[in-house]
C-alpha cells in the first residue's frame, strides 16, 4: 500500500496505474479527468502512470452549474 | 423566411439561448428544463467526483454530452491560474475545447476579475481553447478579449443570480456594435422580457441558469426564455419603429363621420 492525496484527503491505496486506481474507486474512466501533482494525466495514458508514495491525485467530473 | 442561425468558434447553433445547469431540485427536472428551453448547450461545472460514492447519478447520466455541447465554465475561480487549471481538466474531460471563462473578483457581487480574465484568455487561446468569456459591460475591455482571443464575448447584464435584468442596454448595445465576434448576455436575465431586450439589443445569444432553475415550474419558464429568445431576435431582425414622443393615430382619419 502507499499513500496519496486524492481529492483533497489522505488515502492508502494499492500500488498500480492511475487507470487501476480509477478503476477500484467504482468510476468510468471515460467520464473523469485526472490530474496528477497539477499536471494533467492524458485519459490514454492512465493505465502506462503508476501511483507513487505522496502523489496529489485530483479527479474530477462534471456537475450542474451556470 | 430562411434559418437563423448563430456560429461560434466555426461550430453553428439554431437555439440562441444557452442555459446553465445548477440550482435544479434534481436530474428529472434538469433535463425538462433543458428540453424545454430548446437549448443545445449547456453549461457544466468541473468538480471533484465523490469518492466515497461513485455510483451516485451524474449528470452525463440525463443530459447527453452526445447530443447537447456541454460548455464547461469555471465557476468559482478568483484567478487566471485556478480557471486555466479547471479548464485543462476539462478539456481532458469531455474532450472538447469550447469553453466558459469567468474569472471571478469576489463572492459578493460574483463580478469578473477582468485583469485575471484577460491574463487567462490569452493563455488558453494559445493553449488551442476556444475561450467563450464572462465579462464587464465594457466596450474596451470587450475588445481587448477579442484581441486577446476571446470566441465569444459574454457580459453580464446584472450581477449572476440576481434576476436584476438588463442595467445598462447602452453598454451592451455598445459591446455589440464594436464586437466581431459573437455577444451573449450572460447573467441578470429574471424573467422572459429580460431575455428579449437582450435579443432586442442585437446580441446573439443569451446565457442564464438562475432565471429558469429559481422559477416556481421552471420547466415552464425554460419555455417561456425560449420564446422570448426567438421574439426578441425577431423584433431585432424585423427593425423596430420609432420612438415618438406624442401619439399617432393608427385608424385614417379621412373618411371620419
Amino acid at each position: 500500500m502507499i499513500s496519496i492525496v486524492l481529492n483533497g484527503e489522505q488515502r492508502q491505496v494499492r500500488s498500480g496505474s492511475i487507470a487501476d486506481l480509477v478503476a477500484s474507486l467504482g468510476l468510468d474512466v471515460k467520464k473523469v479527468a485526472v490530474e496528477r501533482n497539477r499536471e494533467i494525466v492524458p485519459r490514454s495514458t492512465l493505465a502506462d502512470v503508476a501511483l507513487a508514495e505522496g502523489d496529489a491525485l485530483e479527479i474530477v467530473h462534471f456537475v450542474g452549474g451556470g | 423566411m430562411s434559418a437563423d442561425q448563430w456560429s461560434v468558434a466555426g461550430r453553428t447553433f439554431t437555439s440562441r439561448l444557452i442555459v446553465g445547469t445548477g440550482k435544479y431540485k434534481d436530474f428529472e427536472q434538469n433535463a425538462a428544463a433543458v428540453a424545454a428551453s430548446g437549448a443545445e448547450i449547456v453549461t457544466v461545472a468541473v468538480r471533484r467526483v465523490n469518492v466515497s460514492d461513485p455510483a451516485a447519478p451524474m449528470l452525463t447520466d440525463y443530459i447527453d454530452p452526445k447530443k447537447i455541447t456541454y460548455l464547461p465554465n469555471t465557476a468559482g475561480c478568483f484567478n487566471a491560474d485556478d480557471a486555466i487549471r479547471t479548464l485543462r481538466l476539462a478539456r481532458e474531460a469531455g474532450g472538447w475545447d469550447l469553453v466558459k471563462l469567468e474569472v471571478l473578483g469576489e463572492a459578493k457581487t460574483l463580478y469578473p476579475n477582468m485583469r485575471e480574465t484577460l491574463e487567462a484568455t490569452e493563455v488558453l487561446a494559445k493553449e488551442g481553447f476556444l475561450p467563450m468569456v464572462y465579462c464587464v459591460d465594457d466596450p474596451i475591455a470587450a475588445k481587448q478579449l477579442e484581441d486577446a482571443g476571446a470566441v465569444a464575448i459574454m457580459p453580464l447584464g446584472a450581477p449572476i443570480g440576481s434576476g436584476l435584468g438588463i442595467q445598462n442596454r447602452v453598454t451592451i448595445r455598445l459591446i455589440v456594435e464594436g464586437a466581431s465576434v459573437p455577444v451573449l448576455v450572460d447573467a441578470g436575465v429574471g424573467t422572459a422580457s429580460d431575455a428579449a431586450v437582450a435579443m432586442e439589443l442585437g446580441c446573439d445569444g443569451v446565457l442564464m441558469n438562475t432565471a429558469i432553475a429559481e422559477a416556481k415550474d421552471p420547466v415552464r419558464m425554460a419555455r417561456a426564455m425560449k420564446l422570448a429568445v426567438e421574439a426578441g431576435r425577431d423584433a431585432y431582425l424585423s427593425g423596430r419603429m420609432g420612438q415618438r414622443r406624442y401619439a399617432d393615430p393608427s385608424s385614417p382619419l379621412a373618411g371620419l363621420i
